[in-house]
């Protein structure tokens, strides 16, 4: 700080002290720089409090009764486990299970692979290395409704460019590939969307992991005569692992909850083939008004996706301090 | 006080006093809630008159069909004053008037001389009624709608396609006045050469989303024997929902899917069989009548290429259609009910009602639909009289949303996504409304 910028705060902190009545004065005063601590973050707390924790503990409560918005006049009823117990046994809640294990775990691999490894090549700094780093980050500064929007006229079986694509590599009829009409098909469909677009959030973290390996592990290596291939797998990607697996993490949980693509794109179909968990509970909380259901639904995603991210962190963690 | 004082506060004035007439002015004013689609343009179009008499203002608040539950059931049920007036589906009425949504309005009919006998009968069950068959009136029936056909005339009277068929089938090319005899000319025309493009069969409903490929399958169900319930014990479902003829209806209509629709119609409802319709891919087209004017006028396949056919008949010689369409009602929780209830007693009257006919909404008044001059007025008015008399509605009760939403699970897994049988589907849609029922302890 320069002794301009010192002397112009201490103006200020005098003219504050002469503004402040006395009464208030003393009272600050008597305030220990605890209590000045909690006054000063006790508005975020308040708010916190007021949008996170107690709609959690409303949905909680919630979930234990028949509760339904629709309904206002209805008497609401203490169902106790009942909400979950119906949501564990039923089938069609395992089959979004499913459908939503396979869509995190394809894309968070391919994702994965094809960041860390368009990372890797951009980090070799080849000529134009700036102009293509831009040009890749594009998809992930789109929107996900705009995406969905125009990836579904890239998947239309006559007029789609994916499809004509397809069709003129692999000699097939364009109405014959129905991306997201096929059972088949329509899972991957979403994957190779949700790949297209967050492959370059990958990239970027796994290149800041890239980038923060010293040159000089690289140089002592070159010295004992370590090949390129033993490079990578001995010094690159155990350092680089720690970004890895924080991407990973970030577009695990992302995933799991995805829902505005995968509604524009299939809203969940062909039958439930792609009916993600978010789509399940977004039916069963604002279409069929169940509240008290989707409450439930929501804590045990909640709590699924909590658990898991925990025992993630912890697994993190352990890797970061080898 | 000085003279910049005094001119300030002359301006604070006059500004007060500018937005404080605004607003009362703006008090004035009434906000209608509906779909936004062609009819409801055809509907601010007829409203101007209503100002003009009353001097009441009208506002609209249109959402697009995909969104039109969630928004607008949204705002009842938070008890939303945005709408003084709703244009509610068919299904809402249950719900609205259990849950004090709309305003009863059995009184004012009484006092306004409103008879509901004057308005379709299927209308008022369907749009008004709550419970249904009770003169209890939560609506008055606003705009008749009907799922029927469009089909290419043009194509149909072609003499080439015409031999072609007939040596396939050995009979004329017409309007089919069967299910079987649909499928036929559906078959015939898929992937069709026609003026150097592919064509295909039909559009028919496959929506998953909201409501489509439930209205899509009913349409041919009830034809084929569907039944929602035993007619001597209501909600008792097992052996109607699932019956053999439903079963029988379901496969019929998974087929026709199979066969006939164009590629990647998988997902498609009113906006994307118009779109197919008016790009010449298909020579049948499912939907609703309110598609009709616009198709009609339609420069590329509207005049003398379209024509309009009601549901043909199912195998038994039975003949049903979707009921779509709506009732007009005033919102309980709104402060301007008074000037609501002007709004319908206006829209009541004969005059507005055949200008709503000319201007493309579907009147639901006798007077004006059993006019002698009705029939020929437009070329589907026929087809439209004839569908509105074979209507049948899905459930109307306050647990329609998930009776909906699990009939389009069910449908869609089967028809679309092939998963299980007809039987299955219709055994699960069984299971899942007795749950339905059951937490709503009917049953």
């Amino acid at each position: 700080m320069t002794d301009a910028n010192a002397t112009l705060l201490e103006r200020a902190a005098e003219t504050a002290v002469r503004a402040t009545p006395a009464p208030v004065a003393t009272r600050v005063r008597a305030l220990s720089d605890r209590a000045v601590a909690w006054l000063f973050i006790a508005p975020t707390m308040v708010l916190l409090l007021a949008i996170n924790i107690f709609p959690l503990i409303w949905a909680i409560q919630l979930s234990f009764t028949n509760y339904r918005a629709n309904r206002p006049n209805e008497t609401v009823k203490n169902v106790g486990l009942q909400n979950y117990e119906r949501i564990l046994t039923d089938s069609d809640t395992w089959l979004a299970m499913q459908a939503t294990a396979h869509f995190v775990f394809w894309t968070i691999v391919l994702q994965t692979l094809i960041g860390f490894s368009l990372a890797y090549l951009i980090d070799r700094k080849f000529r134009g290395h700036a102009f293509w780093t831009t040009v890749i980050l594009v998809p992930m500064m789109l929107s996900p409704a705009v995406v969905g929007n125009f990836w579904r006229f890239l998947y239309e079986p006559q007029i789609g460019l994916f499809t004509y694509i397809v069709s003129f590599f692999s000699g097939i009829p364009p109405s014959e590939i129905a991306m997201l009409s096929s059972v088949k098909l329509a899972p991957w469909a979403i994957i190779i969307v949700d790949t297209w677009m967050w492959t370059p959030y990958v990239m970027l973290i796994c290149l800041a992991g890239l980038r923060s390996i010293p040159d000089y592990i690289y140089e002592a290596a070159e010295v004992d005569r370590a090949s390129p291939w033993r490079q990578f797998w001995s010094i690159t990607l155990p350092m680089a692992l720690p970004f890895i697996m924080l991407a990973v993490l970030f577009r695990g949980i992302e995933n799991f909850k995805m829902f505005d693509m995968v509604n524009l794109l299939t809203g969940g179909g062909p039958g439930s083939t792609t009916e993600v968990a978010s789509i399940t509970l977004k039916r069963e909380a604002f279409e069929k008004w169940r509240t008290g259901f989707s409450s439930a639904f929501a804590i045990i995603l909640f709590v699924a996706v909590f658990g898991l991210a925990n025992i993630y962190v912890k697994v993190l963690n352990k890797v970061k301090s080898r | 006080m000085n003279r910049i004082t005094r001119t300030a506060f002359g301006l604070a004035s006059g500004l007060l006093a500018t937005t404080a007439l605004s607003n009362v002015a703006a008090a004035e004013d009434l906000t209608l809630c509906w779909a936004a689609w062609d009819p409801a343009n055809a509907l601010v179009e007829l409203s101007k008159d209503f100002t003009k008499e009353t001097g009441i203002g009208m506002k609209f608040e249109f959402v697009p069909w995909t969104n039109y539950a969630d928004r607008f059931l949204n705002e009842l049920n938070s008890k939303g004053k945005l709408c003084d007036l709703i244009i509610g589906d068919s299904q809402w009425i249950g719900g609205s008037a259990e849950n004090g949504h709309y305003v009863k309005l059995n009184d004012f009919f009484d006092k306004e001389g409103i008879k509901m006998s004057d308005f379709v009968d299927a209308t008022v069950v369907g749009y008004s009624q709550w419970p249904k068959n009770t003169p209890n009136y939560w609506s008055l029936p606003a705009f008749g709608d009907v799922v029927g056909w469009t089909y290419r005339k043009d194509w149909f009277a072609n003499p080439d396609i015409q031999k072609a068929f007939k040596e396939k089938y050995g009979r004329d090319l017409a309007v089919p006045a069967t299910f079987a005899e649909l499928k036929d000319i559906a078959e015939f025309f898929q992937k069709r050469e026609i003026d150097g493009k592919t064509v295909y069969g039909a559009s028919i409903y496959t929506e998953r989303g909201s409501e489509g490929v439930t209205m899509g399958v009913m349409d041919v169900l009830y034809s084929y024997g569907f039944k929602y319930e035993n007619p001597d014990k209501p909600y008792e479902m097992e052996g109607f929902v699932n019956s053999d003829k439903s079963v029988a209806g379901l496969e019929f209509y998974k087929a026709l899917y199979d066969c006939c629709t164009p590629p990647g119609a998988s997902n498609s409802y009113m906006g994307e069989g118009i779109d197919a319709f008016k790009s010449g891919q298909v020579a049948m087209h499912m939907n609703f009548a309110f598609t009709w004017p616009g198709l009609q006028k339609d420069e590329s396949v509207g005049g003398d290429k379209v024509g309009f056919f009601a549901n043909p008949k199912g195998p038994d010689g039975d003949q049903f259609a979707q009921l779509g369409g709506q009732g007009i009602s005033v919102v309980a929780y709104s402060d301007k009910q008074e000037a609501a209830l002007k709004y319908i007693k206006w829209f009541a009257t004969a005059d507005v009602q055949k200008k709503w006919w000319s201007l493309g909404g579907f009147s639901c008044l006798k007077a004006v639909v059993e006019d002698p001059g009705f029939a020929a007025s437009q070329p589907y008015a026929q087809t439209f009289l004839d569908s509105m008399a074979i209507v049948k509605d899905f459930w109307a009760e306050p647990s329609y949303a998930s009776l909906l939403q699990a009939s389009q699970k069910r449908f869609h897994d089967y028809v679309v996504a092939g998963q299980g049988t007809a039987k299955e589907a219709l055994d699960g849609l069984v299971k899942d409304w007795t749950e339905v029922f059951e937490d709503d302890g009917k049953m």
